[in-house]
């Protein structure tokens, strides 16, 4: 009915970063049927922004890494909050992952052995990030997109999912989108779904994700009937642009920082060394000659504390700046210029030195950099199954940014593209598995909802008069970013939910002008109730998580508390409903680590 | 400061029109600043295509007074000043609507391409050196703006050459397979056949306009068009060089690795 174009599968894949890409990859192996959906072109997913690199252990740069030691530090920068079987999956097989990029025709740059250069990042204990300058996620979607093609996976882009279809015993079905070109409704039937829709940031007024991160996957899972864990748990990378005002947000890689780049207030004072915290005091350095010793060679001193994992890093430069000590637009400098030549600056931060001259008028290699936080990723996300991607929904599966456990209250970067690549194939694999083993064979499309949730999607067309998405979109951002930013306090989270009621109210009401076609203003219409969804989800969170963890900062509950150090956060929508359905929100206790693993988060650091 | 004055194409495949817009500047601010702000105020459904806002992912190519250029990494300030400023759509595809052109032809083309080739792993993995994995690194940072394939006359001008001509883009993408050190797959009949190599004249419009500065003529297409020659035309000079000098590396070849 209803005249739509259709087509069946046996697996879509939602979302064409590298975690989706990989998850297709795999299906497709199996011999299934996949189609690979994404709102924008193939190729521009965010995977293809990522800059500083992919962490695996390797060992190729310090022999003494083994994926025990990743482990340990994953689990540490995310404050232990993390899934412990994701991360040692993640651990074990990141190096494999980039082994077979490799085998798929990426280059990354090389040791003088001729194997793959790794370099230092935050909270990582030896240089571990296989890269390619700073252009390390392109190389990473570029090559799975090409062996994608290869392997001639249907692709829908600029094709935007609305909804999943659920059966009538709860299970995916398939999904409905819309073709951005011309507006036109398409919908899908599927046995297994497999969600890798990536973040949430643009919720928040400064952030580094483009306009496609706006969580449809988290909403639209949530929606579904999938639990969503930890989503107070949201990553303010420490350094975003600050200025031009046009491009505040726009990230600057950690990889300036791991190369040599420091960090100073406007006083001139490397200030990083008077925030290290005390669970990092015995491995962190405590002189600027001793941090210094320890970029040639990691065995003369300790790390310097701008290495520090990025939660630590973007509340320090909060307080700097709070404290009258920042830069002339309201961030604090980043210098390499005084560290390392103008030759090698170019050379290995050459997209950086590109950004900063044509976008800002800076030259990197001869002055310093103005930087300050930048919303950059959620931690939480879709609650999964570690080894298969599963979620409580029969035919489900996420990866990559849109799931939750793997990183904890905070990520380390470069953890994110091997986690894309890692899970990804896990989640490919566990749809293959599910359809394999006779899942979603009866899966059958509901034409009624269908034909509900295109209407709900039209709605914005039928009224003359009406709100403005762009103020709407606006008036979210700059209140999520005054009430839910890097620093929290419960009358804000208040203040912050109550808000999001009355944005629910108004985006009822909104009217767009102009036809179906490639029309941007409608396009954010339907972005809306997920991101209201999700900034719900990240306010409830926030306000129920009463302790400062990792990404989550509350100034009235400034320290640590071991009880919450136990639970996750658990969401959910038992009676539906849509973006205006109740949330419920209920701590659970984590998983119970093994002792073996335990053994090793023990181990005192060598 | 004056106000700045766009003058934006908008329209789709059947006809439009240009419209005109007048703002207050901004510091600092690119063109798709601008016409962001356009779109929160005056008209919502402008069509443009953007992601990253930093020159990364190749989303927002269209053509500022006449020329191909990245929205997100031209300055205002850096044209001239009080001056209107014209923006269409790429020229050479299909409109979709306003700014957004049909690029599908560029992802058709890359589907053509034989996929990528190595020998079997080996025990210990696969080794490069630094030097021979920069040749190809050079081409792997394309953004696929395609903005080359906009200014290529050959495109731009012959809507006919499109089903028998790859284009500056692609004909990077066979450059650096053709130059990857574990690549076993030969490619060069087919991109002198099929992909209509020998159709560019080596104008270098397309090294012009490069976002990524990858020099597309000199370091991709005319090596190209000398191995390509190698494999076929001139039957002395393919002996020569095949003694001479590498070509196109066997499995057996392509699995000795770099002393460690
Ligand atoms: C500027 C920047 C730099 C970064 N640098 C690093 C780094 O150096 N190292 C690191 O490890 N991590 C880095 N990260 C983080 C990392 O890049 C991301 O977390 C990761 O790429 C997310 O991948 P993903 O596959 O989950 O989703 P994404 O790459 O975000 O892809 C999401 C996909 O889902 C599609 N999609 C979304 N909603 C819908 C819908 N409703 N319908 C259809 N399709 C949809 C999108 O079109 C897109 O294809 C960086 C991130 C940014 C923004
Ligand atoms: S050099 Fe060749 S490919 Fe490049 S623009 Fe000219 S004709 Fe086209
Ligand atoms: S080669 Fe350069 S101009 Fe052509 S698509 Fe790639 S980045 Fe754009
Ligand atoms: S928006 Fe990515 S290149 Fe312009």
């Amino acid at each position: 009915m209803n005249d739509i174009e259709h087509h069946d599968y046996d697996v879509i894949v939602i979302g064409a970063g590298g975690a989706g890409l990989r998850a297709a990859i795999e299906a497709k192996q199996r011999g299934l049927r996949v189609a690979l959906i994404c709102k924008s072109l193939l190729g521009k997913a965010h995977t293809v922004m990522a800059e500083g690199g992919v962490a695996a252990a390797m060992g190729n740069v310090y022999e003494e890494d083994n994926w025990m030691v990743h482990f340990r530090d994953t689990m540490r920068g995310g404050k232990m909050l993390n899934h412990y079987r994701m991360a040692e999956l993640h651990a074990k097989e990141s190096p494999d992952r980039v082994h077979e990029l490799e085998a798929w025709g990426a280059l990354f740059d090389r040791t003088k052995d001729g194997k793959i250069l790794q370099r230092d990042f935050g909270g990582h204990r030896y240089a571990r990030l296989a890269h390619v300058g700073d252009r390390t996620g392109l190389e990473l979607i570029r090559t799975l997109q090409q062996k994608a093609v290869s392997m001639d996976i249907d692709v829908f882009m600029e094709c935007k999912v609305i909804r999943l279809l659920n059966g009538p015993d709860g299970s995916v079905t398939g999904a409905v989108a819309y073709w951005r070109p011309t507006g036109e409704f398409i919908t899908f039937g599927s046995k297994a779904v497999v969600l890798a829709t990536g973040g949430v940031g643009k919720s928040w007024k400064f952030t580094s994700n483009s306009w496609e991160g706006t969580g449809d996957g988290h909403a639209i899972a949530m929606w579904a009937g999938a639990d969503l864990i930890d989503m107070e748990c949201v990553q303010f990378h420490p350094t975003g642009m600050v200025w031009p005002l046009s491009v505040r947000g726009i990230l600057v890689t950690e990889g300036v920082r791991g190369d040599g780049g420091v960090l100073r207030n406007s006083e001139g004072n490397r200030f990083m060394f008077d925030y290290t915290p005390d669970m990092f005091k015995a491995e962190t350095a405590d002189s600027e000659a001793e941090a210094d010793r320890w970029y040639d060679d990691h065995t003369a001193g300790r790390r310097p504390p701008e290495l520090l994992p990025r939660d630590e890093v973007a509340r320090s430069i909060n307080s700097e700046v709070k404290a009258g000590r920042g830069s002339p637009h309201g961030g604090v400098f980043l210098d390499i210029a005084s560290r390392r030549s103008a030759e090698d600056i170019r050379k290995r931060l050459p997209s950086m030195y590109h950004q900063f001259m044509e976008l800002a008028g800076v030259d990197i290699t001869r002055e310093a950099m103005e930087v300050g936080p930048t919303l950059h990723y959620i931690m939480g996300g879709v609650r999964v199954e570690p080894d298969s991607g599963s979620t409580s929904v029969p035919g489900l599966f996420a990866a990559g940014e849109v799931s939750g456990g793997m990183h904890g209250a905070n990520r380390l970067g470069g953890n994110s593209l091997s986690d894309l690549l890692v899970f990804g194939r896990r989640a490919g694999m566990g749809a293959a598995d599910y359809v394999e083993g006779g899942g979603g064979n009866d899966a059958k499309v509901d034409d009624l909802l269908v034909q509900h949730y295109m209407d709900e999607a039209l709605e914005p067309f039928t009224r003359e008069e009406g709100e403005n998405p762009y103020t709407l979109q606006h008036d979210l951002q700059e209140m999520m970013q005054a009430n839910v930013g890097i620093i929290r306090n419960g009358p804000e989270l208040d203040e912050a939910i109550e808000q999001l009621e009355v944005l629910k109210e108004r985006v009822q009401n909104i009217a767009v002008k102009g036809g179906r076609a490639y029309n941007p203003g409608w396009n954010l219409a339907t972005d809306l109730p997920a991101m209201l969804t999700v900034s719900t989800c990240v306010a409830l969170g926030a306000r129920d998580r009463k302790e400062s963890r990792g990404g989550q900062t509350r100034e009235d509950f400034p320290k640590a508390d071991p009880e919450l150090g136990k639970v996750n956060f658990v969401q959910s929508q038992p009676s539906g409903g849509g973006f205006n359905g109740e949330i419920k929100i209920v701590p659970e206790p984590l998983p119970v680590m093994p002792d073996d693993l335990r053994a090793i988060l023990e181990e005192a650091p060598k | 400061m004056s106000d700045v004055k766009m003058r934006i194409w908008r329209g789709d495949k059947d006809g439009g029109e240009f419209e005109n817009y007048s703002l207050k500047p901004q510091e600092g601010e690119v063109v798709l600043d601008v016409i962001h702000r356009i779109q929160a105020t005056e008209a919502p459904d402008l069509a443009c295509r953007w992601n990253c806002k930093a020159g990364k992912c190749g989303s927002c190519s269209a053509e500022i007074n006449g020329k191909p250029r990245l929205l997100c990494m031209t300055r205002m300030d850096q044209l001239p000043e009080g001056e209107e400023v014209t923006v269409t759509p790429m020229r050479a595809f299909p409109i979709i609507r306003d700014l957004v052109s049909d690029v599908s032809y560029n992802f058709e083309k890359a589907r053509q391409v034989p996929a990528f080739l190595p020998p079997p792993r080996p025990e210990g993995g696969y080794r490069m050196s630094q030097a021979d994995v920069e040749r190809g690194q050079e081409f792997r940072q394309c953004i696929e703006c395609f903005m080359c394939q906009d200014v290529c006359h050959v495109i731009r001008d012959h809507e006919e050459n499109k089903t028998n001509y790859a284009g500056p883009r692609l004909f990077i993408r066979y450059a650096e397979l053709e130059m990857h050190p574990l690549d076993t797959n030969d490619r060069r009949d087919l991109v002198r056949d099929k992909m209509g190599l020998g159709m560019c004249n080596i104008t270098k419009c397309c090294t012009e306009v490069c976002p990524e500065h990858i020099k597309i003529t000199d370091n991709a297409i005319i090596p190209l068009k000398e191995r390509v020659v190698d494999a076929d035309f001139d039957p002395v000079a393919w002996l020569g060089r095949k003694i001479l000098r590498r070509t196109k590396r066997t499995p057996a070849e392509a699995s000795v690795q770099p002393e460690a």
